[in-house]
């Protein structure tokens, strides 16, 4: 199968495989007004299988959640059909308002207005827990 | 501007120096009587508490300085609908340093980040209780003259028990700390303080159900109330919160210049008789919890002793 190569835009690849959809709704794509292509389960000799996303246009990425999502993704960022730079990520140290804090003593489930902060406390573990009552994040 | 918010805030010279001032205090009260003139205290606490509010006023009013405050959120505008960061910009505006106890955990860390003030948790929820730690601290440094090379016994609630995963935390930053965590099974210390703070630290520790056993190796043994108010099931309470009673046919192992403990208020975990035996320092505790606030006290307010 073939997907026209871009030439200025964003090719987010080594997303787990069957789950670019998560990244897709995550990063607000549907919001673009240009073409995103999502191309599922396709063969990877370093993963096996994989998925891929094609922006064909220069946007700021929220690297926060993407590092979150999945912490193996690589981004390329293309001009002029050329790949001029290659960003890997890695599981941010805070993520704002992405995990919702189920603690029901927590002041997040009172208190209006407050984001929702998690902090990377275990980072070989990748532990995040609430920044107010230190809550681990459930599955 | 410094808070206290966690323990953790505070580093172990911080810590040390804090006790060096409460035991100033101590020997010489007089010299600290006006060091806080025209200064306010403001204890804002949204839930009810005997010890910790009575023990920051009392220690705000002998370094000279003056009190104001509530002392449960039905007499705040809290009962209106305000936010605690409403609360905190608006009581900031008539205090110099604030001392917070509210049943919502992380709340005076959301105060300490609107504050203009400093912000001293006194206790959110089963989450942090700094300055009873601090208490914990001064007291096992002049009972025992030390806070390394100790064997320390928890009992009780060690699940929901904030004093207990604080008093751990501190402890584990000093030499030669041995644990015996003695608790019903549904109260064990969460694996997370195992985990994060125990096995992280290469600290020894023994877990157990039964209170006599290890009792001949403890320098100090802490004894926890099960707190009604953390339970969400009532049978639960009802079943263990008499678990464990401390009385003088329990301490007949224990070693005689052993250090009982607890952060009150007590049920029924400890006997009355044990209140005569002089290794009880329970209340000696709530005396040192003063001194050490007022030191506290000096060191965010940055007034030097």
């Amino acid at each position: 199968m073939n997907i026209d190569s871009i030439k200025d835009g964003i090719v987010i690849d080594h997303i787990k495989p069957k789950t670019a959809l998560s990244i897709y709704n995550a990063l607000k794509l549907s919001d673009l007004d240009c073409s995103v292509a999502m191309i599922t389960n396709v063969k990877s000799k370093k993963m096996g299988r994989k998925d891929i996303i094609k922006i064909d246009k220069n946007i700021d990425l929220d690297l926060n959640i993407l590092g979150y999502l999945d912490p193996n993704i690589t981004i390329n960022i293309i001009q002029n059909g050329q790949r001029v730079e290659k960003k890997h990520i890695e599981l941010p140290k805070e993520v704002v308002n992405i995990i919702k804090c189920k603690n029901p003593r927590c002041i997040t489930s009172v208190e209006q207005e407050l984001n929702h902060i998690f902090v990377l406390t275990d980072k070989e573990k990748g532990i995040y827990r609430c920044k107010y009552c230190e809550t681990m994040k459930e599955e | 501007m410094r808070h206290l918010i966690d323990i953790k805030d505070l580093s172990v010279n911080e810590i040390d120096e804090l006790i060096k001032v409460a035991k100033d205090i101590i020997a010489n009260p007089v010299k600290y009587q006006d060091k806080c003139n025209h200064k306010k205290l403001a204890t804002l606490f949204f839930e009810p508490s005997t010890r910790t509010r009575l023990s920051f006023e009392s220690a705000m009013m002998e370094l000279g300085g003056n009190v104001i405050g509530f002392s449960s959120a039905s007499s705040s505008s809290t009962a209106k609908g305000e936010s605690v960061s409403d609360t905190i910009r608006t009581v900031g505006c008539y205090s110099d340093i604030i001392a917070m106890r509210h049943p919502k955990e992380g709340a005076p860390l959301v105060a300490s980040i609107k504050s203009t003030v400093p912000i001293i948790n006194a206790g959110d929820g089963g989450h942090n209780h700094p300055t009873q730690t601090l208490t914990d601290l001064l007291t096992i440094s002049c009972e025992k003259g030390r806070l390394d090379n100790l064997t320390i016994g928890l009992c009780g609630d060690l699940k929901f028990g904030r004093t207990v995963h604080s008093l751990i935390t501190a402890m584990s930053r000093y030499k030669g700390i041995k644990f015996v965590l003695i608790s019903p099974e549904e109260l064990k210390v969460p694996e997370y303080v195992k985990d994060e703070i125990l096995d992280k630290n290469n600290i020894p520790y023994i877990e157990t159900n039964n209170i006599e056993t290890y009792m001949a190796d403890l320098d100090i043994l802490y004894m926890t109330r099960v707190q009604r108010e953390r339970f969400f099931n009532e049978e639960d309470y009802l079943r263990l919160k008499d678990y464990y009673i401390l009385n003088k046919s329990k301490l007949e192992n224990a070693k005689k210049d052993l250090c009982i403990m607890h952060p009150l208020p007590r049920v029924n975990e400890i006997s009355v008789e044990v209140d005569d035996d002089p290794r009880a320092c329970y209340f000696k505790q709530v005396r040192y919890g003063k001194f050490i606030r007022m030191a506290l006290i000096l060191k965010l307010l940055g007034i030097d002793e």
